[in-house]
């Protein structure tokens, strides 16, 4: 079974026009009802099949719980509830005037403003375009209605008075919601910033006003990208160039890393495996965390430091039985050297050079207590980088000696007996309680 | 190279523009040519390769605690070492602590400014970072005496010329990383406040950023308003390597667990999965009917799942290796804003405009 492609019909506007179709859409008809007629309606029901045959929804209370967030947005309303909500029954529901609905709202009026002059801005001219495209013939009719808005009232049939007039309370349903109700013209300060001052250098006039809070709830327009200078090409140019100087692997291999990642820790997600004793936002017991912050590893998490050098040095009591292993072995100094230089990246930049001497004459300099061996060209380096001492003086030698740990002391640590003692010591208690 | 000036200012400007156009074609087929060399090595899709991994159960995901107590949208959390105890910030400017296993308030700060979108516990689990529309991020030691005035010992760490987006300690209290609307990245000394290292290369408002696992590393992944997602060395400053397949805004990055890949949530209903080996996008999860922008992700400890929270209000979970679906979690009331998975993986917290958060496992 292979997940979905990417469906271009991700906003809300196109999902809505789709829905409006007169051939694929939803039927739209007038009921009779006593004494009296109800104009272009459809049912909550009707809605909800809709989207599931067309979205390729399954579950029925997604396809509820989508249709009543188009509710919520304004994009259809039921007509006899100021709560905007989709019942999955008879109810009746009416789409809104595409002039009223919140993208369409905002690009009238800013038509409207600018009629003489109709400077939009980049991305608006291509909202504006894609809102036309979406609703093809309809865009006349859009058009009068905005229009017809800003005029007074004008004579007009009484069904489509029922009509307009049950398309403005439900606009105003949505922008002053009734309390308890969500107010989906709310925007998320960093996108809607964004909207009214616009990135860097811009062609148009934009005296966007204050009140114009709207926009599709669904998709933010990209801002105009400004020019780029001479330098800035320049440098876009080499960074293409190292890239494509770039080592890259096969799919197939790192597809086969990817899975063999996941298997090999699929026994430490909780989500997956669930842990032992047991997880404590589920069972409302602690002893799961008492246990690992206790200075006795479990079999499972020694089990751990075997999968790569990183586990041990991650992990406290990893890297404390690495290091005692070590000093076993009178060998602990390139282990030492490296935590050193780990911490003395975390160290405030003022302590940064009295750190960095300090290390240099434990492990570097000639005659130092904790001789390290690191390759001449990285001790060349260190040599130059500690005359004007920064955070990353050791990187080099730092690296040489991760190397060195990891195919070296690292797996020596893990054929040790130490080691094997621990990995088996939790095996031999677990035997004993049975 | 720009001419010396001369009368005829027309003639002179036909050279630059050429250059211009010259060095703009030159770049765009580099581009595509980098394109052309990742397309060479996609012999098989990941869903393919993971044919073979046997398919997930029912997942039985609930809500396991709702921490009520913010006034308004929360915009930001993020959990302690301790796995517990959590910090989350919100729009009308509270910052609280929580211990989110017993759902106690263990501290409360208000800051100066609303729209408080970033915050960050440190490792020690002594101070938290947070700002928002302040364009700073301010570092809060947290007193185990509960009456003292927070706000007393506040500490000014970042400036940034726009809003803050995110912020991160790194593996140390003295570290703070930072992402901006000013479109940089900045890497500070708590104590000093200093400016370690700046990043530059976002053409537009910096949304995210996460810092790579490895305990060798120097990288950390942005997200932005150009759709970009780029990998910068902490220590030189320089994008070592960019992703741009996003349709829209990126609201979210976070890396696999084992640092070679990591996960995009964007504005174009999407996420993605990017390998850093294979220097390309290597997996899409989306569906026809998730029409809304997803705002956070995070992934599960072993990296199998991906879980998403959505403007529609709702959490998917994602099979991150077979690229389906293998849950949909309602609960919230508004957009979920914010996702973390707690540090030993046993559940995963989300904060919601509905001025909530949910502890889910």
């Amino acid at each position: 079974m292979s997940p979905c492609s990417i469906c271009k019909s991700y906003s809300m506007e196109e999902v809505i026009a789709r829905m409006q179709d007169e051939k694929n859409g939803i039927p739209i008809r007038t009921v009779k009802s006593f004494l009296t007629k109800i104009p272009s309606v459809f049912s909550g029901s009707e809605i909800v099949q809709w989207l599931i045959k067309n979205l390729d929804i399954e579950d029925p209370v997604e396809a509820l719980h989508l249709g009543t967030l188009m509710a919520a947005h304004g994009y259809f309303f039921p007509i006899s509830d100021h709560v905007l909500t989709l019942k999955d029954d008879g109810t009746f529901y009416r789409f809104q005037s595409l002039c009223l609905s919140p993208s369409a709202v905002y690009l009238c009026k800013r038509t409207m403003q600018n009629k003489a002059r109709l400077e939009l801005a980049d991305y608006e001219a291509e909202s504006l375009a894609r809102l036309q495209r979406a609703f093809a013939r309809k865009w006349e009719f859009i058009f009068m209605q905005a229009e017809a808005q800003a005029k007074v009232d004008k004579k007009r049939d009484k069904i489509e008075r029922k009509i307009l007039d049950s398309q403005e309370r439900a606009f105003w349903d949505v922008h002053r919601p009734v309390p308890g109700c969500v107010n989906t013209t709310e925007v998320d300060i960093k996108k809607s910033s964004r909207m009214k001052n616009p990135h860097k250098t811009r062609k148009s006039v934009y005296g966007l006003q204050n009140d114009i809070r709207t926009h599709s709830p669904t998709h933010t327009p990209a801002p105009e990208a400004k020019q780029p200078t001479e330098e800035e090409l320049q440098h876009q140019i080499t960074f293409w160039q190292l890239q494509l100087d770039r080592h890259r692997l096969k799919m197939s291999k790192v597809a086969e890393s990817l899975v063999g990642y996941t298997e090999q820790y699929f026994e430490y997600d909780p989500f997956l495996t669930p842990p032992d004793p047991s997880n404590p936002w589920i069972s409302d017991d602690t002893t799961l965390w008492e246990l690992e912050a206790s200075k006795e590893p479990g079999q499972q998490r020694v089990k751990r430091w075997a999968f790569g050098i990183d586990e041990v040095l991650k992990d406290p009591v990893g890297r404390e039985q690495f290091l005692k292993f070590l000093e076993s072995e009178f060998s602990s100094e390139n282990l030492r050297f490296w935590l050193a230089v780990q911490e003395v990246k975390k160290r405030p930049i003022r302590e940064v050079p009295t750190r960095v001497q300090e290390i240099w004459q434990e492990f570097l300099a000639p005659g130092a207590p904790s001789a390290i061996n690191v390759d001449s060209k990285s001790y060349g380096k260190t040599t130059q980088n500690i005359k004007d001492p920064g955070r990353y003086a050791f990187e080099d030698a730092q690296e040489h000696i991760y190397k060195l740990m990891k195919s070296d002391s690292y797996s020596r640590f893990i054929r040790s007996s130490a080691y094997q003692e621990l990995l088996q010591a939790k095996k031999k208690k677990s035997k004993n309680l049975f | 190279m720009r001419s010396p000036l001369s009368p005829e200012m027309a003639t002179q400007e036909v050279p630059l523009n050429e250059t211009l156009a010259h060095l703009k074609t030159e770049s765009e087929t580099l581009k595509l040519k980098l394109e052309e060399e990742r397309a060479k090595l996609h012999d098989v899709e990941l869903h393919q390769v993971a044919e073979k991994v046997e398919g997930l159960g029912q997942f039985v995901m609930k809500t396991r605690r709702t921490l009520k107590g913010h006034g308004n949208k929360v915009l930001c959390m993020d959990w302690c070492k301790d796995k517990r105890r959590i910090v989350s910030s919100s729009q009308d400017g509270k910052v609280i602590v929580w211990d989110a296993f017993t759902t106690n308030k263990e501290h409360a700060v208000t800051m100066p400014c609303t729209w408080v979108m970033a915050c960050a516990y440190a490792p020690s689990g002594c101070a938290v970072a947070c700002g928002g529309l302040d364009n700073k991020c301010s570092v809060y030691p947290l007193s185990l005496d509960k009456n003292e005035n927070l706000a007393a010992k506040k500490k000014s760490v970042a400036m940034h010329t726009n809003y803050l987006s995110a912020c991160s300690f790194t593996n140390s209290d003295m570290q703070i990383l930072t992402s901006s609307g000013d479109g940089t990245c900045a890497l500070w000394d708590v104590e000093s406040g200093q400016l370690l290292q700046s990043f530059h290369g976002h053409a537009a408002d910096v949304l995210c950023l996460d810092l790579a696992p490895s305990e060798t590393g120097n990288t950390f992944v942005s997200g932005g308003c150009d759709k970009k997602a780029n990998v910068w060395d902490m220590r030189s400053g320089q994008c070592i390597q960019s992703f741009e397949t996003h349709e829209s805004d990126i609201n979210s990055v976070r890396y696999y667990p084992s640092g070679d890949a990591f996960a995009s949530g964007s504005d174009d209903a999407t996420c993605r999965l990017y390998d850093l080996r294979a220097d390309r996008e290597v997996a899409i999860y989306s569906k026809e009917s998730i029409i809304f922008g997803v705002s956070s992700v995070d992934f599960s400890l072993s990296g199998r799942l991906l879980f998403g929270g959505y403007n529609d209000y709702t959490i998917n979970v994602w099979d991150v290796l077979k690229g389906t679906r293998v849950s949909i979690l309602f609960g919230h009331e508004n957009r979920v804003s914010t996702l973390r998975v707690s540090p030993d993986g046993t559940a995963f917290c989300t904060g919601s405009w509905d001025h909530t958060l949910r502890i889910w496992a």
